[in-house]
């Protein structure tokens, strides 16, 4: 077996111990709640024959192992329980919410590369006020909190210029142009702080890759420095940027938690922040257990890449 | 020539020890006068901070209220500081509560290696399997809503990061003479630890909790706003944000002033870590 076919298969199976923990964790978020979760969700006004009812639907009657193996297997089964307040199937919701959440998410990690990866060369290969320049914006995305700066956007293009609504959603295709309305500002609120986390890997980067001798090497034969940064360096510093981009997709998920609630998009992340002020353990979970999928799913796609980009990081993996 | 070269370059770009120091001495400052508002507010705010004024709902900013007031009338600059005492408190003992499990566990992960090694190292990277935000929402689904499951929250979310340091930066000090010298001369592991590597190995730990206390202020916020942090009528930072949503464009102060100081105190904290980190730890251990 190839050592590139050996780190991928590793790598695949390095993703089970994290989705059984992950599984582990969201199975208890019910089992962990103090006192009675069946009495907490249905509050003071509900009977007991309310109470056994739920707790009979839920499976908490029975042995911890039980429970486990019952919910996974029907989880395995696309069968993720129900809402507790609306009734609906929690397969059916999370259908709806889940390509909210994608969207949002894509878009705003689409924006933060296409303006952070040009903007690290940049920094890295201009003068120094163009670096000044980029520090400035690297503070500014770090130091301001995504929600804050959601709330400043939504009063200057909502409330002072009136060019775009301050929340709302409608789905693409019953509008696609409407839609993107909507999508501006909760892309923009998302995606400026994680555009200046791109910058900053970005142009630390190429900066370690120009000072390298090949670099020096292809200056000297006269190539071209367009081509050096674009043919050459930015090929080196592939793999680091795709790595922070991978991790950023993390913070992007746990951001979107806070901007569909802010922005009232339906989204995984706003269902998750309903269903706990609802005391709605069986959605909470769902959702958390949707978003935590995707970000170990995103890691594995992310290491793959940097492996396929860097075969040294395949081979030192596998020696 | 010599001398001429290095002025110029001098004149090009600061040299990293006073950039450290500037950076030090300007977050370390803002730092301070954040923590005399946030400690000294009961002396200093101008008004009650929950006491509610119906003729002054959403009042603009005057001499008797420079931040103005809102939705209920209440004093905006008092709650902005009485906020900035809790979410001061929050981030800041999250992260030391997060320090005091991380240094042993990076030690003994550090200096003992093998099978210490994985078994802490692995178990700790199992809190990494979820996003932060994520994880700390999780916890209040669990434990329910309030400024000590927010910092309990938060310094899970911070242990694997900060054990991960002490324990390279354990491996480091361990590989010095002068540890295999003491061991040598017959001191127990413990002693060791105690007196020759935790001391030389504390420094990347500090400069990193300094960078994270300003990710612990932001995912405080964050919760708060979320209505999942410190609750009303406890004054916060990211609460005040969540009140003010409707009406920020009749009343946008009520806004822009907690945001504000949510922007100086992340600053503060980073420019602050970052000059920690250039003049204590080149080697870039708490990266």
């Amino acid at each position: 077996m190839s050592r590139q076919l050996a780190f991928i298969v590793r790598r695949i199976l390095l993703t089970i111990p994290m989705l059984f923990v992950m599984s582990i964790v969201v199975f208890l978020i019910i089992r962990l709640v103090p006192g009675d979760p069946v009495r907490t969700m249905l509050g003071f006004r509900a009977t007991e024959a309310n109470v056994i009812e739920l707790r009979h639907r839920l499976g908490l009657d029975q042995s911890l192992l039980n429970q486990y193996l019952n919910w996974v297997g029907a989880m395995l089964h696309g069968d993720l329980g129900q809402d507790i307040v609306s009734h609906a199937p929690l397969t059916e919701l999370l259908a709806q919410r889940l390509p909210v959440t994608f969207e949002l998410t894509a878009l705003s990690m689409l924006i933060a590369v296409l303006a952070g990866v040009p903007l690290g060369i940049w920094a890295a290969t201009g003068g120094p006020w163009i670096r000044r320049l980029t520090e400035g914006f690297v503070v500014f995305g770090i130091s301001v909190p995504d929600f804050w700066l959601g709330i400043m956007l939504v009063l200057v293009f909502a409330g002072l210029l009136v060019i775009l609504p301050p929340s709302g959603y409608v789905p693409f295709a019953a509008d696609p142009l409407g839609n993107l309305r909507y999508m501006v500002l909760p892309v923009l609120t998302l995606a400026t702080g994680e555009a200046a986390y791109i910058l900053r890997t970005s142009r630390s980067a190429i900066t370690s890759v120009m000072d390298r001798p090949f670099i020096t090497f292809l200056r000297a034969k006269g190539i071209a420095p367009s081509r050096i940064v674009f043919g050459h360096a930015l090929r080196n510093a592939g793999p680091s940027i795709v790595t922070v981009v991978g991790i950023q997709v993390g913070v992007l998920l746990g951001g979107a938690i806070i901007v569909e609630t802010m922005f009232a998009l339906p989204g995984v992340g706003r269902l998750v922040v309903t269903g706990i002020n609802q005391r709605n353990y069986p959605t909470v979970q769902v959702g958390v257990l949707a978003i935590a999928t995707i970000f170990i799913v995103v890691s594995l796609v992310t290491d793959l890449i940097v492996g396929w980009l860097d075969p040294r990081v395949a081979d030192a993996a596998t020696t | 020539m010599t001398e001429l070269t290095g002025t110029a370059a001098n004149m090009r770009a600061p040299s990293p020890r006073r950039s450290s120091m500037t950076l030090m001495i300007v977050g370390g400052a803002m730092l301070a006068a954040l923590a005399v508002l946030a400690v000294a507010a009961p002396i200093i705010a101008p008004h009650d901070p929950d006491a509610v004024e119906v003729r002054r709902v959403l009042g603009a900013p005057d001499l008797l209220h420079p931040f103005g007031s809102d939705v209920l009338g209440r004093d905006v600059l008092s709650r902005v500081l009485y906020g900035l005492r809790v979410s001061l408190l929050v981030s800041i003992s999250a992260v030391a509560a997060s320090m005091v499990l991380a240094v042993p566990l990076g030690l003994l992960a550090g200096y003992f290696g093998r099978w210490a090694d994985t078994a802490i190292s692995r178990s700790l990277d199992m809190i990494l399997v979820f996003p932060a935000m994520l994880l700390a929402v999780t916890f209040i689904a669990i434990l329910g809503p309030g400024s000590v499951v927010a910092a309990i929250a938060i310094a899970v979310i911070y242990l694997p990061i900060l054990a991960r340091v002490m324990r390279t930066s354990t491996l480091v000090v361990s590989r010095n003479e002068y540890v295999a010298g003491a061991r040598a001369r017959g001191a127990s592991h413990l002693r060791v630890l105690v007196t020759h590597v935790a001391p030389n190995a504390l420094g990347p730990v500090i400069v990193q909790a300094s960078v994270l206390s300003a990710f612990a202020l932001q995912l405080e916020a964050g919760l708060s706003f979320l209505g999942l942090g410190t609750q009303p009528p406890i004054p916060s930072l990211g609460g005040m944000l969540a009140d003010g949503r409707e009406v920020l464009i009749q009343a946008p102060w009520v806004e822009i002033f907690p945001g504000l100081a949510i922007v100086l105190a992340v600053l503060a904290f980073t420019f602050l870590g970052e000059g920690l980190r250039r003049a204590f730890d080149p080697r870039g251990v708490a990266e």
